[in-house]
């Protein structure tokens, strides 16, 4: 019966959530203009309503909300299957995992505040009428004249965000002493969480198998487009006209073509700009102009030092500023810390140090970015020449997928989760490349954390990145990252094998351009 | 066989690699060379009467002796305009104007008028659209050398003041300018504006044989477009010439600015979606064909040259391409490793074109080469294959007109009869 309330539970929480939204009203204003129709019959008016507003569309909608809503909360449910109550449980289950999180999260902030006593900038200063002015006429070319960047540091790299996730230790477990089992692996990841195993990852990705031609393999420029592209245009032009999630999900499980991505992306991800999100980036962009933060020059750094530098993204240099430092400001942001193990840091009014009534949210979104943030953006400036859009795809893919892959969290989609199913899966796959890395001292992880930290961003041509990207939506799982991570292993595999040190290893896997990750993924699910 | 005996004027290391992995010997350009990088400068006394020299049936050289019908301003501007008024005369359908009087299918080059001799012209042009800004280049210089922005006419008369020492002598190439409606809705990439380089091969004008190499470049302005009249001094905003960004202060020395043609097509395909980019790049084939046309009967179509030109293409934001110039001797000096791997591989590309692979160079040959020895080169038209497949009716029914002579090739096919290639 447990299932039963559950679902009803479902049923009001959607209804409490639908109530207040503009659907909820234009479906009302829509039903309105529907009676006042003519010549329906009072007997008959509630299923002619009905079938008028399916005819215009607004069943279709309300599905699609109702989809998106149903996503939402599953990220809010799956995991208090473990309890019923406390949200601390629903950020994360495990309590050492949870100390290990806040013991980052206090680490990071005490490096932010030594950097501010450092430089003595505060973190957060108005900035002077003469400055907004000079800033809101730079907007669109943030990149020419940028602050003085020479004293900031990145807060962290992905190396030392990997330090905490291998000095991840379950106190309860006991080792036996045995190496290559589960509690002593030969990886790094001593925490035993469950992952799927190469069979299970087959069946998710059954779409993918050799046999299913694929956009970006089957429709390359030296194949007639009569075996696939052509059929493939006119199913992905219906599913564009159908505009349901599920079913575009469906289709872009084998990859979207790419002149249909950029919608196909907003369908899965339910983005539908109205004038509203615009004026709510305008809002953001004033937030920006008002208050200079330290969190501003970390985001300058890091897109001076990753995509600045990139001959794939130079050109969107300035995009990624204005998609970078509204999103700091943007408090929706912190809707996402009710399921990531994450807490948004806190900062005090000057002087109320510890007191909680002058407490604020530090940056205003909680988000503190690392080295490498900006490659979450970069690829999607192929796709969206429309700030305003390119900023919500964003923001959606962030508190959907991105933040889990710099959070401490047992969560089967959260970094850890993610290492560990890398390291089970080559160890499983290639386990004389995994045992002769082992011996040379060139723990894989080591390698491959930054290409899952970065979700493969900076790594892979701008065409392949896109492609995965597509798997991750599609699927709606971040599992294909270490997927390919295996593969790339298992496909260098020869090289790898005389490799004697750290250095070669990573020499033979530095230049990753090359690669056509679609036909990589499927020999390394598929071939064997 | 005999080993190839090479010369060059460069001491590049992208060409002299090449030479060197394929264990060519080094000689002088005065020895019996069987394969010559030349010089533009050098090309003039190979060719001249005086020097008495004859070249070889195994010896081929890297320029036509008067490229210049292509790669000077003015030469190539005079060239399309006679060659579209002979279609024009025709009667062929490549040649129909619109009810402007512009040419719908041939219209690729910007308004352009010599100076000092299309002066009178050019006022009058100017006086129609007071509005516009021009660009004024020198004929006989490259790499954005001597080239300013016009708006008003007096900056002209000053111009004109300023060079005439002496009126009496007629003016030179150097001293001649060409002046050009400058393209003032380039397509902003990320607010920034960029042109095209893209390299062709020629190796025969008559018949035309030529190839489009598959890895061209943008090549960006490192500071944002601006069309405002106070920016007109600021050339950095206008020229996209490395040779010039090089001076700014945000050169980036890791991508030098440029952006590969790959990235620009996924760009424009997701943003503007698959047909006008397919749409685009035909146009651009298009234009490159009809460019060499247009000097195919000028250019003395010597058996022992070949050519590599680079073509320098501004995008409007309608997506049009403009022709902007041809170069005779694209730089080969490497600004970043991807542009050293690039460029080498364009050169290696080039020689498996012109030699075919193990042998000596026989201007006797052919000069139909296997389409494995293409590489990264694209056949954009071979009169002399096109002629075979029109006198195929079956053929010709498919292609039309003008037929594309893209062997084997499905989609190239396809994509020439879709689109402009009627």
């Amino acid at each position: 019966m447990g299932s039963l309330e559950q679902q009803e539970n479902v049923f009001v929480n959607l209804l409490c959530s639908l109530r207040p939204s503009t659907l909820f009203n234009e479906l009302l204003c829509a039903a309105q203009e529907e009676v006042k129709k003519s010549n329906h019959r009072i007997s008959e008016l509630k299923t002619t309503v009905y079938s008028g507003l399916a005819a215009a569309g607004w069943d279709r909608k309300l599905r699609n909300v109702i989809y998106h809503f149903l996503q939402a909360q599953s990220k809010l449910s799956k995991q208090s299957a473990f309890s019923t109550t406390g949200t601390d449980l629903i950020k994360e289950p495990i309590s050492y995992i949870m100390k290990a999180q806040l013991a980052w999260e206090k680490k990071i902030l005490k490096s932010l505040n030594s950097m501010c006593t450092e430089l003595t900038i505060p973190l957060a200063r108005a900035r002077t009428e003469k400055d907004r002015k000079d800033m809101a006429t730079r907007w669109t070319e943030l990149g020419v004249d940028g602050p003085d960047l020479s004293q900031i540091r990145p807060v962290y790299a992905p190396k030392d965000f990997l330090d905490v996730v291998i000095n991840l230790n379950n106190p309860n477990c006991v080792s036996s002493g045995n190496a290559g089992t589960f509690d002593l692996p030969w990886g790094l990841i001593h925490v035993s969480l469950k992952v799927k195993t190469l069979n299970e990852l087959r069946i998710q990705y059954s779409d993918m198998a050799i046999t299913h031609c694929q956009t970006g393999t089957d429709d390359l420029s030296d194949i007639p487009p009569e075996l696939f592209e052509n059929d493939r245009t006119k199913l992905g032009k219906k599913v564009l006209a159908a505009n349901h999630a599920p079913i575009t999900r469906e289709f872009s499980k084998k990859g979207c073509p790419i002149s249909m991505r950029a919608e196909l992306w907003c369908q899965i991800l339910g983005v539908e700009l109205t004038k509203v999100d615009y004026l709510y980036y305008e809002q953001l962009k004033g937030y920006v102009l008002q208050h200079d933060l330290l969190v501003d020059s970390l985001l300058y750094k890091d897109v001076k030092l990753t995509a600045t530098n990139d001959d794939q993204y130079f050109v969107f240099e300035d995009f990624l500023y204005q998609v970078l430092l509204p999103f700091s400001r943007d408090t929706v942001v912190l809707k996402h810390f009710a399921y990531n193990s994450a807490t948004p840091p806190k900062s005090y009014i000057r002087g109320k140090l510890g007191m909680e009534d002058y407490a604020v949210t530090y940056p205003p979104n909680g988000v503190i970015p690392f080295h490498g943030f900006a490659m979450y953006v970069a690829p999607l400036c192929y796709l969206y020449n429309d700030i305003v859009q390119l900023y919500h795809v964003f923001r959606h893919m962030y508190m959907h997928y991105f933040f889990r892959l710099h959070s401490v969290s047992s969560h089967p989609q959260g970094i850890v989760a993610l290492s560990l199913l890398f390291e089970t899966l080559l160890q499983a796959e290639e386990p004389e490349l995994f045992y002769h890395l082992k011996q040379v001292n060139c723990q894989p992880l080591k390698i491959a954390f930054k290409w899952l930290m970065r979700a493969f961003s900076g790594f892979l041509s701008s065409d392949q990145v896109l492609l995965l990207w597509d798997r991750i939506l599609a699927f709606d799982s971040l599992e294909i990252l270490p997927v390919l991570a295996v593969a790339i292993f298992s496909f260098r595999k020869t090289n790898l094998l005389k490799v004697q040190s750290m250095n070669t290893a990573e020499a033979v896997l530095a230049d990753l351009f090359t690669l056509q990750v679609v036909p990589l993924l499927q020999l390394s699910l598929f071939s064997k | 066989m005999a080993r190839i005996k090479f010369a060059s004027d460069f001491d590049k290391s992208v060409l002299l690699n090449n030479f060197e992995n394929r264990c060519w010997i080094q000689v002088g350009p005065e020895d019996d060379w069987n394969f010559y990088w030349a010089g533009v400068h050098n090309i003039r006394n190979v060719f001249s009467v005086e020097s008495g020299f004859r070249l070889q049936d195994d010896q081929v050289i890297n320029h036509f002796p008067n490229h210049v019908e292509l790669t000077r301003k003015d030469l190539m501007v005079k060239n399309i305009k006679r060659y579209r008024k002979d279609l024009e005369k025709e009667g062929s359908p490549t040649a129909e104007k619109d009810e402007l009087g512009r040419f719908v299918h041939l219209d690729f080059i910007p308004q352009t008028f010599m100076l000092p001799a299309d002066y009178n012209l050019f006022v009058e042009e100017f006086r129609k659209n007071p509005n516009t800004t021009w660009i004024m280049k020198p004929c006989g210089k490259a790499r954005g050398i001597g080239i300013f922005l016009v708006n008003k006419l007096s900056q002209l008369k000053k111009w004109s003041r300023d060079g005439k020492g002496n009126s009496f002598t007629p003016p030179t190439a150097k001293e001649t300018y060409v002046i050009s409606k400058y393209i003032d809705n380039p397509l902003l990439i990320g607010g920034k504006k960029f042109d095209l380089r893209l390299y062709v091969l020629v190796t025969s004008f008559r018949p035309l044989k030529c190839y489009m190499y598959r890895l061209g470049f943008c090549r960006f302005c490192t500071v944002k477009y601006n069309a405002s009249l106070n920016e007109l001094d600021n050339m950095f905003v206008h020229l996209t010439n490395v040779s010039i960004q090089k001076q700014g202060e945000d050169y980036n020395a890791i991508h030098g600015g440029k952006w590969t043609t790959q990235n620009l097509r996924l760009f424009l395909e997701s943003t503007r979606g698959k047909e006008v980019s397919d749409k685009l790049f035909d146009e651009i084939n298009w234009q490159t064909v009809h460019s060499l046309k247009a000097v195919a009967g000028v250019v003395s179509n010597d058996r022992h040259c070949f050519e590599c030109y680079g073509y320098d293409i501004i995008i409007d934001d309608n997506l049009k391409p403009w022709l902007i110039e041809v170069n005779a001797s694209p730089s080969l000096s490497a600004t970043t490793s991807s542009d050293r791997i690039m460029k080498y591989r364009l050169i290696s590309d080039v020689i498996n074109i012109v030699i075919p692979p193990g042998e000596l160079p026989d201007v006797r040959w052919s000069k139909i080469p296997d389409k494995e020895n293409y590489g990264h080169f694209d056949l954009l038209y071979d009169e002399e294959l096109a002629n075979l497949d029109l006198n195929n009716p079956d053929l010709r029914a498919k292609t039309g007109t003008m037929s594309s002579a893209m062997r084997g090739n499905p989609r190239d096919i396809r994509k020439g009869s879709q689109a402009t290639w009627k």
